[in-house]
């Protein structure tokens, strides 16, 4: 297990450093654009001329990842918010978006499942129809449409919500956990968590249905368990073993959230501050975001390999 | 009895006869007719009832993208009028029925019957310039197509009292437009031979027309005072007419020295040839006389003024060429490196799966943004999009052929074809690869509600902009309505609507293909 897990961290490592050095030139290489304020363009100049930007691209490259290094320095914002660290720009963002993205996913998990227990227990009756084909309809609607929807209903048509779009920090009072921040955070939790819910009763109807019809259900049975007993106890447990990485990496994945769903209610998160560097060509960051990215996806995978090793004994890992 | 009968019985040899003498025996042929894993595929597929109605409808649509362009006139396909975007469904046709482009608004007095009066005012006549309310009710121009009072008198103001649906295309009501001397006689030519008014006098610019300074300056006929209300003037002095239902409005109309009507100001230009004038026009009637047809919208217009079932029509055109396009092409070089991966194994598919993983570690975005970036300038948009697409698309491909290629490479039947001297590539293609073309459809099937989702995704955050007059994609079609959509609703429903279709349509089409090539699954339902 460990020299499995240590292989494919030398995998994922290689794999990252590789994506980073090809993401470095493609992104240095784009054209940089000067702002028309010439003091600020000079001003910029110099910085660039001393940090080394000028350099071959090579030298630059060397000069980036002994910055990251040894101070941690992933560069500095040129546009967005001039010479803030990149690091920090990004950090003052990853709050909005884990906060929108958890809440979404405290709900989807534990109503997404039950009714995934439901429809399977009810298998084939008219209760589980139903559920499939809501499912089917929900988990293909794009969650932009969701989007509109509640925010088209809740708020333009009943008013149900105080507002269609994240209040700003200083409007809710300073804090994204007061009560009225929460409340315009309804909307965007409520378009993640359709498609989300609906993911995961339709995963979880399907591994349950396969441990309800197993061999080990009959014996739990024949040795005088009630349907239920066998159903928690052997059933739940063993259909667990597929979700549980499924819910591990949705886990991870709340750091890069939805870039859509930031765009359509004005969350000022992960989301919206790539959008910002692409738009304003704020290279640093995106440079930035790029390598955030790609570790989030990653590590992803690799959580959701070793975690099955670890719930599940009938895996070995590494072994042929 | 008769069986002790028959056992006394002796039988003489020669009365015995071979039963198939002289007779080859072969197997009886197959009675039935043979079916084929396609075929088979296909039998299960017919039976899944909602594959079937799904795979009806993406035809429905693909019908709908190929006819609705081809059936729409040139003239229509490049018609844009500046007053007539955003408008909802309207169907002179189906206009009882519910496509009368109206739009629900709370309105107040002063707009309700500021609406009213557009009807007043396209009944005019030199003979009766002002006519009742009730007379405009009638009147094929006016906009209101219903009112009621709101029974919820807490709404809002106390003015904003009436709840109406306003025909939009009608509320445009009157424009001043500039003309050239020669255009006039035209217009009147126009207005007899089809019978339709289309000039109407100008309005008198006065004490008395303080609506003469905003965008619907044309539409103030009616003496106001400064809020906008109707007055008439008694003894001098304006005094608001208290709206109701008998009010009769008191005409500004500009007139000359002997109190005839007057229809055009000239504006400039000396010639005959050259001077320009201005008209007050009814619009629906100008856009008659401009386009030769009513403004016929079945699902509005959009952002622009463009017919948005043409537009809806091309988006969905061009979003399916791309997704087909990406599906094909990710089909082709996905079936190439897996089959290559699976087949060799070793050193050739350890390299080549370091390869694929690093390509699939960029996340997507990325790959769209730098493709964007270097190359929309140089090859375009659509090119930049589809070369993101399958940079990276054809990885899930690969794997899955892959690890078909390894379930099978080591089966007897290959070794069979090895012995007898099958060279690799007809192995790979002939003996293997057919095994792994029922995954490969399906997966193909499910990349074009992804591609689909992601297009419009990404053109409405203005990642990518397929955009133009002569381009649309559904994605644009959003990002277009994006700002303006709670104004005007219908810009959103209609391609929303018509992406949700198709992803849930393809995705059944999808899970119905997967199941009729999955044998396991071979008589499981019934």
């Amino acid at each position: 297990m460990g020299k499995y897990i240590l292989k494919r961290l030398g995998l994922l490592i290689f794999t990252f450093f590789v994506i980073v050095t090809i993401s470095f030139f493609l992104i240095r290489l784009l054209p940089q654009e000067m702002p028309t304020d010439l003091n600020l363009a000079a001003v910029i100049k110099a910085r660039w001329e001393a940090l080394g930007y000028n350099e071959p691209l090579l030298i630059q490259y060397g000069i980036y990842l002994r910055n990251i290094f040894t101070k941690f320095d992933f560069g500095t914002s040129w546009k967005i918010s001039l010479t803030t660290p990149a690091l920090e720009v990004m950090s003052d963002r990853i709050l909005p978006t884990v906060i929108v993205n958890l809440y979404a996913l405290l709900i989807s998990i534990p109503v997404g499942i039950a009714l995934g227990i439901y429809a399977a227990i009810k298998k084939n009756t008219w209760q589980d129809h139903f559920i499939s084909t809501v499912v089917i309809i929900f988990v293909s609607v794009p969650s932009y449409v969701y989007a509109f929807f509640v925010q088209y209903f809740l708020y333009f048509k009943l008013r149900w919500v105080p507002t269609n779009v994240m209040y700003s920090l200083a409007d809710a009072g300073g804090s994204y956990f007061t009560l009225k921040m929460f409340s315009s955070l309804i909307l965007p939790v409520m378009a993640l968590s359709f498609g989300e819910i609906a993911g995961l009763t339709r995963f979880t109807r399907a591994e349950l249905t396969e441990t309800l019809t197993s061999d080990y259900m009959l014996l739990a049975r024949t040795k005088g368990l009630t349907r239920g007993q066998a159903t928690v106890r052997h059933a739940l447990k063993n259909a667990m073993v597929p979700i549980f990485p499924m819910l591990i990496s949705s886990f991870i994945g709340i750091l890069s959230g939805s870039l859509i769903i930031e765009q359509i209610f004005s969350i000022p998160g992960i989301g919206a501050l790539y959008l910002f560097s692409i738009n304003q060509l704020d290279y640093d960051i995106f440079m930035l975001m790029t390598v955030f990215y790609t570790l989030i996806g990653l590590l992803a995978g690799i959580v959701v390999d070793i975690s099955y090793g670890f719930i599940d004994p009938r895996i070995k890992m590494g072994k042929k | 009895m008769k069986s002790t009968n028959l056992n006394n019985k002796i039988v003489n040899d020669e009365r015995f006869t071979l039963a198939h003498d002289n007779v080859e025996l072969h197997d009886h042929k197959l009675e039935t007719k043979a079916r084929g894993y396609f075929a088979d595929a296909f039998f299960r597929f017919r039976r899944n009832k909602a594959s079937v109605t799904a795979t009806v409808i993406i035809g429905f649509i693909l019908l709908f993208a190929l006819v609705v362009p081809i059936l729409t006139p040139n003239s229509v396909q490049t018609l844009m009028d500046p007053y007539y975007s955003k408008k909802g469904p309207r169907d002179t046709m189906l206009y009882d029925v519910g496509l009368n482009g109206s739009q629900t608004k709370t309105l107040s007095d002063r707009m309700l019957y500021y609406e009213f009066a557009k009807g007043i005012a396209a009944e005019f006549t030199e003979e009766e310039p002002v006519v009742s309310i009730q007379k405009s009710k009638e009147s094929k121009y006016q906009p209101v197509v219903r009112y009621n009072l709101n029974s919820n008198t807490n709404y809002g103001s106390s003015t904003a009292r009436y709840s109406a649906a306003v025909d939009q295309y009608l509320a445009v009501g009157f424009k001043y437009i500039s003309i050239e001397q020669s255009k006039f006689q035209v217009m009147r030519d126009w207005e007899e031979e089809h019978n339709l008014k289309l000039l109407y006098p100008l309005i008198a610019v006065n004490d008395y027309s303080f609506g003469v300074d905003t965008a619907d300056a044309a539409n103030y006929w009616y003496k106001t005072n400064s809020r906008n209300d109707p007055v008439k003037i008694v003894e001098g002095n304006p005094v608001a007419i208290p709206y109701s239902q008998d009010m009769v409005f008191e005409d500004n109309y500009l007139r000359d020295g002997e109190n005839n009507f007057v229809y055009r100001i000239h504006t400039g230009g000396g010639s005959y040839e050259t001077a320009q004038f201005k008209v007050r026009v009814l619009y629906y009637n100008y856009y008659r006389y401009i386009y030769g047809r009513e403004p016929n919208y079945l699902f509005g217009t959009d952002s622009q003024g463009y017919s948005m079932i043409y537009r809806l029509a091309t988006g969905v055109r061009l979003s399916l060429i791309i997704a087909v396009l990406v599906s094909s092409i990710n089909f082709i070089i996905g079936a190439l490196y897996g089959a290559i991966e699976g087949y060799y194994g070793g050193a050739t598919d350890l390299v080549m799966e370091r390869i694929s993983d690093i390509l699939v570690g960029i996340p997507f975005v990325v790959v769209v943004t730098l493709f964007q970036l270097h190359m929309a300038q140089k090859v375009g948009s659509f090119v930049g999009l589809l070369l993101a697409y399958v940079a990276t698309g054809w990885i899930g491909t690969a794997s899955s052929v892959r690890a078909q290629f390894y379930r099978y490479k080591n089966q007897e039947y290959v070794l069979a074809a090895r012995t007898l001297g099958a060279s690799n590539q007809r192995i790979m293609w002939k003996h293997i690869f057919p095994n792994t073309l029922g995954t490969l459809i399906t997966s193909s099937v499910l990349v074009i509600p992804g591609v689909i989702f992601s297009e419009s995704m990404l053109s409405y955050l203005g990642i990518i902009k397929l955009g133009g007059s002569s381009t649309t994609s559904l994605g644009t079609l959003l990002s277009d309505a994006s700002s303006i959509w709670t104004s005007y609703p219908s810009l959103l429903i209609f391609p929303a609507l018509v992406i949700s279709l198709l992803m849930i349509c393809f995705n059944l089409f999808g899970n119905g293909l997967r199941d009729a090539f999955n044998p396991q699954l071979r008589g499981s339902e019934d």
